[in-house]
């Protein structure tokens, strides 16, 4: 197995004192996925930016081979923008040819055949905002992939959908992991994270990663403190999200 | 017929006042959309004002009105970036409270005696009175400002449509927004002398805001809001010659008329 995404010992932040994530230690080999799971504010997005370059980083390392991709959730995208979603897809081209000069018609060729990966070449002419959150999420996915990224990071890309919208999405990520990428999945899920290949608990820093089967209830008491409850019953565990207005 | 169509252009003033209006077109309606959609409306309507004390200046010491307005705008620049550093101030904050100062300041000087009659024209403009070298600048902000609007289309849409991610995929929209908002400066100190300090706003924003109603996609938003600011500049002038009015304010209304006939209509089509 080739592995694709190494951290050890990660540790970075933006304030002075306060460090956004640390201790991060994981290895991620190709064709797998990742689920990134941990409370609002507990670091998977910054886990992401260190992995694009963005985080200034105090100690540690980062390795990754290929090029990475962020997938941010649809709704941090503005629905209001006169795109279509091929204009979109082909932004993940942009770095082709410097900012001042034409994009190859190749790049062009490379954004219609990653919306074809998506199974939405048929709506390259729809603007973005007229598309449903699942199709504007395999959207934002073509354009990771017209990047030709080995490694995509995705910002809780089920958030919002409903069962058939996530179904469709879910299997747009199982045929890419096939393709050998490795994906990374910010999610609140516990359900979602057991379908993954590895899972990284997080809250500011590593509180474990393994297979699902490290999600067990000290593991995620820790990483989730008390923003979990469990339910009556059959003991199941329920994260409680709280929502920014 | 064709008469009346020619008339207002058959003088040399006419003519200048034309081709003055239809650079100016060319740039702010593409430059309009921009705007728009990266919700910086406020921030073009703060330049323009804020380049008052400096135009009156010029007026008074007999400088070229470019030298006034390039002068005014820098100074809001450096006073809006000193106030929004203090943190419980804020940005906009800080702007309404440079903007509204320096107007203020501007309307003073502007009612000493000694300011010359053609202040009137640096609050409401007249193409009609543009020199030869104004056109030549014009002429050469259209050429710049096309070429640039071309050159920054892919980090000018990414880094709108996509804050959060442009950084991954090359773009910095900081860099973008900031690109944007130099040619808007660029744009002001320009129009501001034949559009006025006052009504320059209107030509700036009104026509990409009604384009963005009509056109699906940002390359037929952006020739569709050239051509309507084009359109408004023509009929404003046919306005002010056949009904002696203001060509400025003509002008503004024209362009304003363009964004309500947008509002009317657009959602007349989309039910269609």
């Amino acid at each position: 197995m080739t592995a694709l995404v190494t951290t050890s010992g990660l540790r970075g932040g933006y304030g002075p004192r306060s460090d956004a994530i640390s201790e991060i230690d994981i290895h991620v080999d190709a064709g797998q996925i990742v689920a990134v799971l941990g409370p609002n504010g507990g670091g998977k997005t910054s886990l992401f930016r260190a992995l694009l370059g963005e985080l200034p980083r105090r100690s540690g390392a980062v390795e990754i081979e290929g090029r990475v991709a962020y997938v941010p959730q649809t709704e941090r995208a503005r629905l209001d923008f006169p795109v279509s979603a091929l204009d979109v897809a082909a932004m993940g081209t942009y770095a082709d040819a410097p900012w001042y000069r034409r994009l190859p018609l190749a790049s062009r060729r490379r954004a219609h055949e990653s919306l074809e990966l998506v199974g939405l070449e048929g709506e390259a002419g729809t603007l973005f905002g007229e598309l449903s959150g699942g199709q504007r999420q395999r959207v934002l996915i073509a354009r990771a992939l017209a990047r030709e990224a080995r490694v995509l990071l995705l910002d809780e890309p089920l958030g919002g959908l409903d069962r058939a919208s996530a179904s469709r999405v879910g299997r747009v990520l199982a045929d890419l992991k096939e393709t050998g990428r490795a994906i990374l999945v910010a999610t609140h899920d516990i359900n979602d994270a057991q379908e993954a290949d590895r899972v990284l608990c997080i809250n500011r820093r590593q509180i474990a990663y393994g297979p699902p089967s490290v999600l067990d209830a000290e593991t995620l008491e820790r990483t989730y403190g008390g923003e979990m409850i469990t339910l009556p019953g059959g003991g199941k565990a329920v994260v409680v999200q709280h929502h920014h207005h | 017929m064709l008469d009346a169509l020619t008339d207002p252009f058959t003088g040399e003033i006419g003519q200048r006042a034309l081709a003055e209006v239809a650079l100016l077109g060319v740039v702010c309606g593409p430059l309009g959309v921009w705007l728009v959609l990266y919700r910086q409306s406020y921030a073009a309507e703060s330049l323009a004002h804020a380049a008052l004390p400096g135009l009156v200046i010029a007026s008074l010491a007999g400088l070229p009105l470019l030298v006034g307005v390039g002068g005014g705008l820098a100074v809001a620049a450096v006073a809006i970036a000193l106030a929004g550093r203090e943190r419980r101030v804020g940005s906009d904050t800080a702007i309404a409270v440079v903007v509204t100062t320096l107007f203020g300041l501007g309307v003073l000087l502007a009612l000493r005696p000694e300011v010359p009659a053609r202040l009137g024209e640096i609050l409401f403009g007249n193409p009609l009175s543009v020199s030869t070298g104004d056109l030549v600048a014009t002429g050469a902000l259209a050429l710049g400002a096309i070429g640039a609007l071309a050159a920054l289309h892919r980090p000018l849409a990414l880094g709108g449509f996509d804050q959060q991610a442009a950084r991954s995929l090359g773009v910095s929209p900081q860099g973008a927004e900031l690109a944007l908002l130099a040619l808007l400066a660029a744009a002001t100190l320009v129009a501001v002398g034949a559009l006025g300090n006052l009504l320059v706003v209107a030509m700036l924003l009104a026509p990409g805001a009604a384009a963005l109603r009509f056109a699906r996609g940002l390359g037929p938003s952006l020739v569709l809001a050239a051509a309507l600011a084009v359109g408004a500049g023509l009929a404003g002038l046919y306005v002010s010659y056949y009904l002696e009015l203001a060509a400025g304010a003509s002008i503004a209304l024209a362009a304003v008329a363009t964004f309500a006939v947008a509002a009317l209509i657009s959602p007349l089509l989309a039910r269609a």
